[in-house]
């Protein structure tokens, strides 16, 4: 039996029409199952909540250098930061720099030079109204709902305007390979391409499994993480009632990173 | 029309083939980068953009220049540019494609560079310059191509081109106002955080992408039987007349800027042109080139302000110099002097790599051959009617 050109396209249009429908019916069926794949990927119930995530530096907690050495590490061991061992391409999620420098600007120039030398705390100050997600393109930095400015390394494309528009040089970017240079790769968290910018990201990782951020563990209360919109929080209270002091307030980007200085205990 | 840039004489081939190899050159250096990552360059954590950022930001200047011969000759009926206003349009396309590889070269992920489009931010500036930008190469070629292959028919263009025409206009205007937005908005860089930063991008592209398009058209006389400028026209010297205006308003805008910083005396305001004009903390890497920028700055506007602009000789090196002048200024200091001092109030300096200068080279290459194959193509037809 042979069909001509006419037929044959009506048939095949049947057929496609009894497959589409088909197709309905069998996702209706199993449609219940497609909501039970979705519910894997919801978000944990075990996970920290908070309405905006904040930090306080307790500056008197910081006395030794192994207290910011202790510090930086437990985050460049699980966040596989590389160490290239050279400024220029240098990759920092949190660091140490002085005084001098961290509040540059404000100087008052009969300050010891022991004060000028203080050492602080330094990483993404998780801005309220942040340049660098403005910036971005691509949507690669993004503000989440409870504050923190968190990246998708994926999406970015390394074009470099966030790290023009941070005026808190929080932001690294991945001149070369990192993977040779990372003392020990953990599983647990993705390694980086050439060509990205990366952050601090407030362990957000961390908060989805129930766990505090690694710094404020390995601090021993010298970093205060809290919900700053919860008045009994502890961040909330230290801030509403002891003095401290955020970088670059005049810029208006509304830092979520507090110190306190002048130490006492704040508890 | 384009297989009139497939005939030549020796010079012709020798500059393509020439073109080419440069273009060759700065390929490898690129394959090289995109292999090793953008540690190849001499950009760094505190500056984080470089030459190929600075490129990008002169060469919208010189494309958007292009408006300075199409509004006078569409808009006023100002005849006397009529055979040079093709010759802008045409150095508008090549100078908005070398913008596109400049940014192109610049990114970490090439091969993401889609997502721009695909997950467009409409709060980043960077999503409306790549729009501008894609808009008015596109509205050049279409204005470039149908008025000249309408010449080259004898008739008038297509009636539906003029309103692109005059779409253009304002279009010139937006490509370098949105990318001094880049710049301009961002908190923490005081060196770029000026209202006038937008009119001073413009100023300056007026004097320096006509002081190039004038340039190319003593070339064109030279090596062609076709003068964009015959004599009596005065062409040319019209266009002196804005280049001369453009150039002054811009060292204007560059005193209101340093008046500002210096009167109110406030230390960020401050800092980046110490840093440019005198160092700043022993870093001096850039005070020659601020130096030379504002030397040649004067002379250029001297020598056009005097009866000097109509001397032979005189005119192509005050060009030269008015060119030079803001090329260094918006190609060199303007983008590496605002990553200083960096958050931290420190110096850190930036110095460019062979690889990274061989890509900026090839470039500026695939923009000459871009120009040479347009330009080919007009003179051409050109030429043709004049027999």
């Amino acid at each position: 039996m042979s069909i001509n050109r006419r037929q044959f396209l009506r048939r095949a249009g049947v057929v496609t029409a009894l497959g589409l429908g088909g197709s309905f019916v069998i996702n209706g069926i199993s449609g219940k199952k497609d909501v039970v794949a979705a519910s894997e990927y919801a978000p944990s119930t075990q996970g920290l909540k908070a309405n905006h995530w904040a930090m306080v530096v307790d500056m008197s907690k910081f006395k030794t250098e192994d207290d910011f050495k202790r510090v930086i590490e437990s985050c460049v061991s699980i966040h596989n930061i590389p160490d290239f061992g050279n400024p220029k391409d240098e990759i920092k999620w949190i660091w140490e720099d002085d005084y001098e420098h961290t509040f540059s600007g404000g100087d008052n120039e009969y300050l010891t030079e022991d004060f000028k030398k203080l050492p602080f705390m330094i990483m993404c100050n998780h801005c309220e109204n942040p340049p660098c997600v403005k910036a971005c393109p691509t949507g690669a930095t993004f503000k989440r709902p409870d504050g923190i400015v968190d990246m998708d390394f994926h999406r970015c494309i390394g074009c470099r305007f966030c790290m023009g528009a941070c005026p808190f040089g929080a932001r690294s970017f991945n001149y070369r390979d990192p993977r040779p240079f990372i003392k020990k790769i953990d599983t647990d968290y993705p390694t980086r391409t050439p060509g990205v910018v990366e952050k601090c990201i407030f362990c957000v990782e961390r908060l989805a499994d129930g766990l505090m951020p690694a710094c404020v563990e390995a601090s021993k209360g010298g970093l205060i993480f809290g919900d700053l919109d919860d008045p009994n929080s502890e961040v909330r209270k230290i801030i509403s009632t002891q003095y401290t002091v955020r970088r670059k307030t005049e810029l208006g980007t509304q830092p979520s990173v507090y110190y306190l200085v002048g130490g006492g205990d704040h508890a | 029309m384009l297989e009139k840039a497939l005939t030549g004489g020796k010079k012709y081939w020798a500059w393509i083939i020439f073109l080419l190899v440069v273009i060759a050159v700065g390929f490898m250096a690129y394959l090289r980068q995109y292999n090793y990552g953008l540690g190849l360059t001499g950009m760094s954590r505190d500056v984080s953009w470089g030459l190929y950022i600075a490129q990008f930001t002169f060469l919208v200047g010189v494309a958007a220049s292009a408006v300075m011969l199409v509004t006078p000759y569409y808009l006023h009926d100002f005849k006397k540019f009529g055979k040079m206003v093709i010759l802008g349009e045409f150095l508008a396309i090549a100078a908005v494609i070398m913008c596109i590889l400049f940014i192109f070269v610049d990114v970490g992920q090439p091969m993401r560079i889609l997502n721009v489009l695909l997950y467009p931010q409409l709060h980043s500036v960077m999503f409306y310059d790549m729009c501008v930008l894609c808009g008015y190469l596109v509205i050049n070629l279409v204005v470039g191509w149908t008025t000249l292959a309408a010449e080259r028919k004898g008739t008038p263009p297509p009636k539906w081109v003029k309103p692109i025409i005059y779409l253009s206009i304002p279009w010139a205007f937006s490509i370098h106002t949105v990318t001094a937005f880049l710049y301009s908005g961002l908190p923490g860089r005081h060196f770029w955080l000026a209202a006038i930063m937008a009119a001073r991008f413009l100023a300056s592209a007026f004097a320096a992408g006509p002081s190039l398009l004038i340039i190319l058209c003593l070339i064109v006389r030279k090596v062609s039987k076709f003068d964009p400028d015959p004599p009596g026209v005065g062409a040319i010297q019209s266009l002196v007349k804005i280049i001369r205006y453009a150039m002054i308003a811009n060292v204007f805008f560059y005193v209101c800027e340093v008046f500002t910083a210096f009167y109110s005396n406030i230390p960020d305001e401050m800092a980046a042109f110490k840093y440019v004009f005198v160092g700043l903390d022993g870093h001096t890497s850039l005070v020659p080139f601020m130096w030379t920028s504002a030397i040649l700055a004067f002379v250029g506007i001297f020598l056009l302000v005097f009866p000097t602009r109509k001397n032979k000789v005189l005119l192509p090196i005050a060009l030269l110099a008015i060119f030079f002048a803001n090329w260094i200024d918006k190609g060199v200091v303007l983008i590496i002097a605002g990553f200083v001092p960096n958050s931290f109030d420190r110096v850190t300096e930036y110095f460019p790599t062979s690889n990274e200068i061989s890509i900026v080279l090839g470039v500026y290459a695939i923009g000459f051959l871009i120009v040479t194959i347009l330009y080919k193509v007009a003179i051409s037809v050109r030429e043709e009617k004049a027999q």
